[in-house]
């Protein structure tokens, strides 16, 4: 009991000196925790996609297009349950800065691979008898204040001119991943309005979702696939969807770790700030640690102090910064709109900090309390506090 | 415990090391100091008096020689056996008194009790009847910094004595005390050492408060001069 009396009486003898130090744990952990959340946020996408779906996209590169009768084709390959056409539309609502991914899809397959959108039943009818139809993200739907029936217009950029949606449906999250922030319509409006408009860019598919009846055959019916059209005009290259997704994010890997490394370092940063602290306070108390080393108390009771004490202020500082790090990290996710569409702290990321708090305060302790413990009693009873 | 004296010193001697160059302080001393004496040891700054108190007291080690108290070699103690040792069978009393600044008088003079098997209520109860011996007993709720040197020093004295150890060893206990309370004290010293038989080493440079000492042992560059 008096361990810990002492360990926190000791901890409050320069409040300032302490008050300043948790501070710095709490901004320094809220940082750490609020940038891991944002790599996290990087890999959601991947993190949300299922075993059993594959995606097929033309082998030079994602722009190009693949003809449409391959969606026949695929159909055929043994261990192919499901074929989707989908393509990526990047239309701009009211002005750019409101962006949100938008995509055309086949609507009845495109959906049953996709369990994790659930739809209200006359919703998804409404959609499915309706040609201008959407779907959307419940995240979307509340960004944008869209209500069933709302009209939505988009400017096209890939596909130019003015297109218009009304929203019939709106999906909710099945999984702690899934994309609410969404938005899906017709495939065949697209295409039909295409024909209509350029005639050359109708019967253009992106990508082809598909789904297999077996995951473990799911590397041989890709190889199947990109087989049945090698030396086309249109070669493939079918992955599955977190390799695809992963794909995306490899392309801007470069800023995702630049992230995580800003993490660390504002870390190493408040380990230095911490092993200062523990290093004036034990200088500061050297006289009374080889008094406590005189009345008998082993070294290992005088170092336990240090850590205990390191650790009492890292453990409130961090306490405080993981608290934090949820409200703070909804707020952050409300600013930045559908830019995030999963934001959520993990639980790794809360261990991760736990995990960093104590090292920190066992690294900032270490020296100090080897000093401390191994000091003579004649030299440390000489020293000024 | 032995028959002989409480201390017996033979030919001790003690050298730092400093900046590569061997600094004698200490020069074959020999000296008994009998259980239940107050002896003063004095001497001009460097004589090399606090060294031999220290040496006594179990928290520097000699260089050469013999050093038993209590009939142990305590030179041959390892440090984790020194500690036990010092934790029983020695009481410090320091010029600064040396208290924790976060604990109160009544927890200060507790401190040395948590190293031995004792009930809470035991423990309560010999920091009560110490406290009341040092007249502090209105006082144990109080920090050091809330309490005058004089006070100070006798919460020390209360912490020395609180284990009941075989001798005290006490460095310029009033050194920092102004006269009346430095008179204080040692009144409080001589008491310990009448009433309780507690033996008693002390360093000091004042000649009033080493009247108060049965015996007075010089030192002048190591060396025992009254021998």
């Amino acid at each position: 009991m008096h361990f810990f009396k002492l360990i926190l009486r000791n901890a409050l003898r320069h409040k300032l000196r302490t008050g300043l130090t948790v501070l710095g744990f709490v901004v320094a952990f809220l940082s750490f925790g609020l940038l891991q959340t944002i790599v996290d946020a990087w890999y959601a996408g991947a993190e949300g996609a299922a075993p059993d779906r594959l995606i097929t996209r033309n082998a030079v590169s994602l722009v190009v297009p693949l003809p449409l009768h391959y969606r026949e084709k695929i159909r055929s390959v043994e261990g192919v349950k499901t074929v989707a056409a989908a393509n990526w539309f990047a239309g701009v609502y009211q002005e750019p800065k409101n962006f949100f991914p938008q995509f055309a899809v086949d609507p009845a397959p495109y959906f049953s691979m996709f369990p994790e959108y659930r739809i209200a039943g006359d919703e998804f009818r409404a959609f499915l008898r309706d040609r201008k139809g959407a779907v959307v993200g419940r995240k979307l739907a509340q960004t944008h204040g869209w209500k069933i029936g709302d009209a939505v217009p988009l400017k096209g950029t890939i596909f130019p001119g003015n297109w218009e949606f009304v929203v019939r449906a709106i999906y909710d999250a099945g999984e702690a991943k899934t994309d609410t922030s969404q938005f899906f319509f017709h495939w065949d409006y697209l295409n039909e309005t295409m024909r209509a408009r350029a005639p050359l860019r109708a019967n253009q598919v992106g990508i082809f979702v598909i789904s297999v009846a077996d995951v473990d055959r799911a590397a041989a019916i890709s190889e199947a696939i990109d087989q049945q059209f090698r030396n086309s005009i249109a070669e493939t290259l079918t992955e599955t969807e977190q390799a695809f997704q992963i794909g995306f994010v490899k392309q801007t890997e470069a800023i995702v770790i630049a992230i995580r490394i800003v993490s660390f370092v504002v870390i190493f940063i408040m380990l230095a700030v911490m092993a200062n602290t523990m290093a004036m306070t034990a200088r500061e108390r050297m006289s009374e640690y080889a008094t406590l080393k005189a009345l008998g108390f082993p070294p290992s009771y005088v170092s336990a102090l240090i850590f205990g004490e390191s650790l009492a202020i890292a453990g409130v500082g961090c306490a405080i910064g993981v608290g934090l790090t949820f409200p703070v990290g909804n707020w952050f996710a409300q600013q930045m709109g559908t830019l995030f569409p999963v934001f959520e702290v993990s639980g790794e990321t809360v261990a991760l900090q736990l995990a960093c708090a104590v090292a920190v305060a066992v690294i900032a302790a270490a020296l100090p309390a080897r000093r401390a413990a191994r000091i003579r009693i004649v030299e440390g009873l000489r020293a000024i506090g | 415990m032995s028959a002989g004296p409480l201390v017996e010193i033979r030919n001790l001697s003690k050298s730092y090391r400093r900046g590569g160059q061997v600094v004698p302080v200490l020069n074959d001393i020999t000296l008994d100091i009998p259980a239940g004496a107050f002896v003063a040891l004095m001497g001009p700054s460097g004589s090399g008096k606090s060294t031999l108190l220290n040496l006594i007291a179990g928290i520097d080690k000699p260089n050469g020689g013999i050093l038993r108290v209590g009939g142990v070699d305590i030179a041959e103690l390892s440090e984790a056996e020194l500690a036990d040792w010092r934790a029983e069978h020695v009481g410090f009393i320091f010029q600064f008194y040396n208290l924790m600044p976060v604990l109160t008088a009544f927890e200060n003079i507790e401190l040395p009790l948590l190293l031995l098997r004792m009930s809470t209520a035991d423990r309560k109860r010999r920091v009560e009847t110490a406290l009341d011996m040092v007249s502090l007993s209105d006082r144990m709720e109080h920090y050091p910094s809330e309490l005058s040197g004089g006070q100070q020093q006798r919460v020390a004295i209360a912490r020395a004595i609180i284990t009941d150890p075989t001798i005290l060893v006490a460095d310029e206990p009033t050194g920092d005390l102004d006269r009346a309370s430095a008179e204080d004290i040692l009144g409080l010293m001589d008491r310990m050492n009448a009433e309780l038989g507690k033996t008693i080493i002390m360093v000091t440079h004042d000649p009033s408060a080493a009247r108060h000492a049965r015996t007075v042992r010089h030192l002048e560059k190591g060396v025992l001069t009254d021998e």
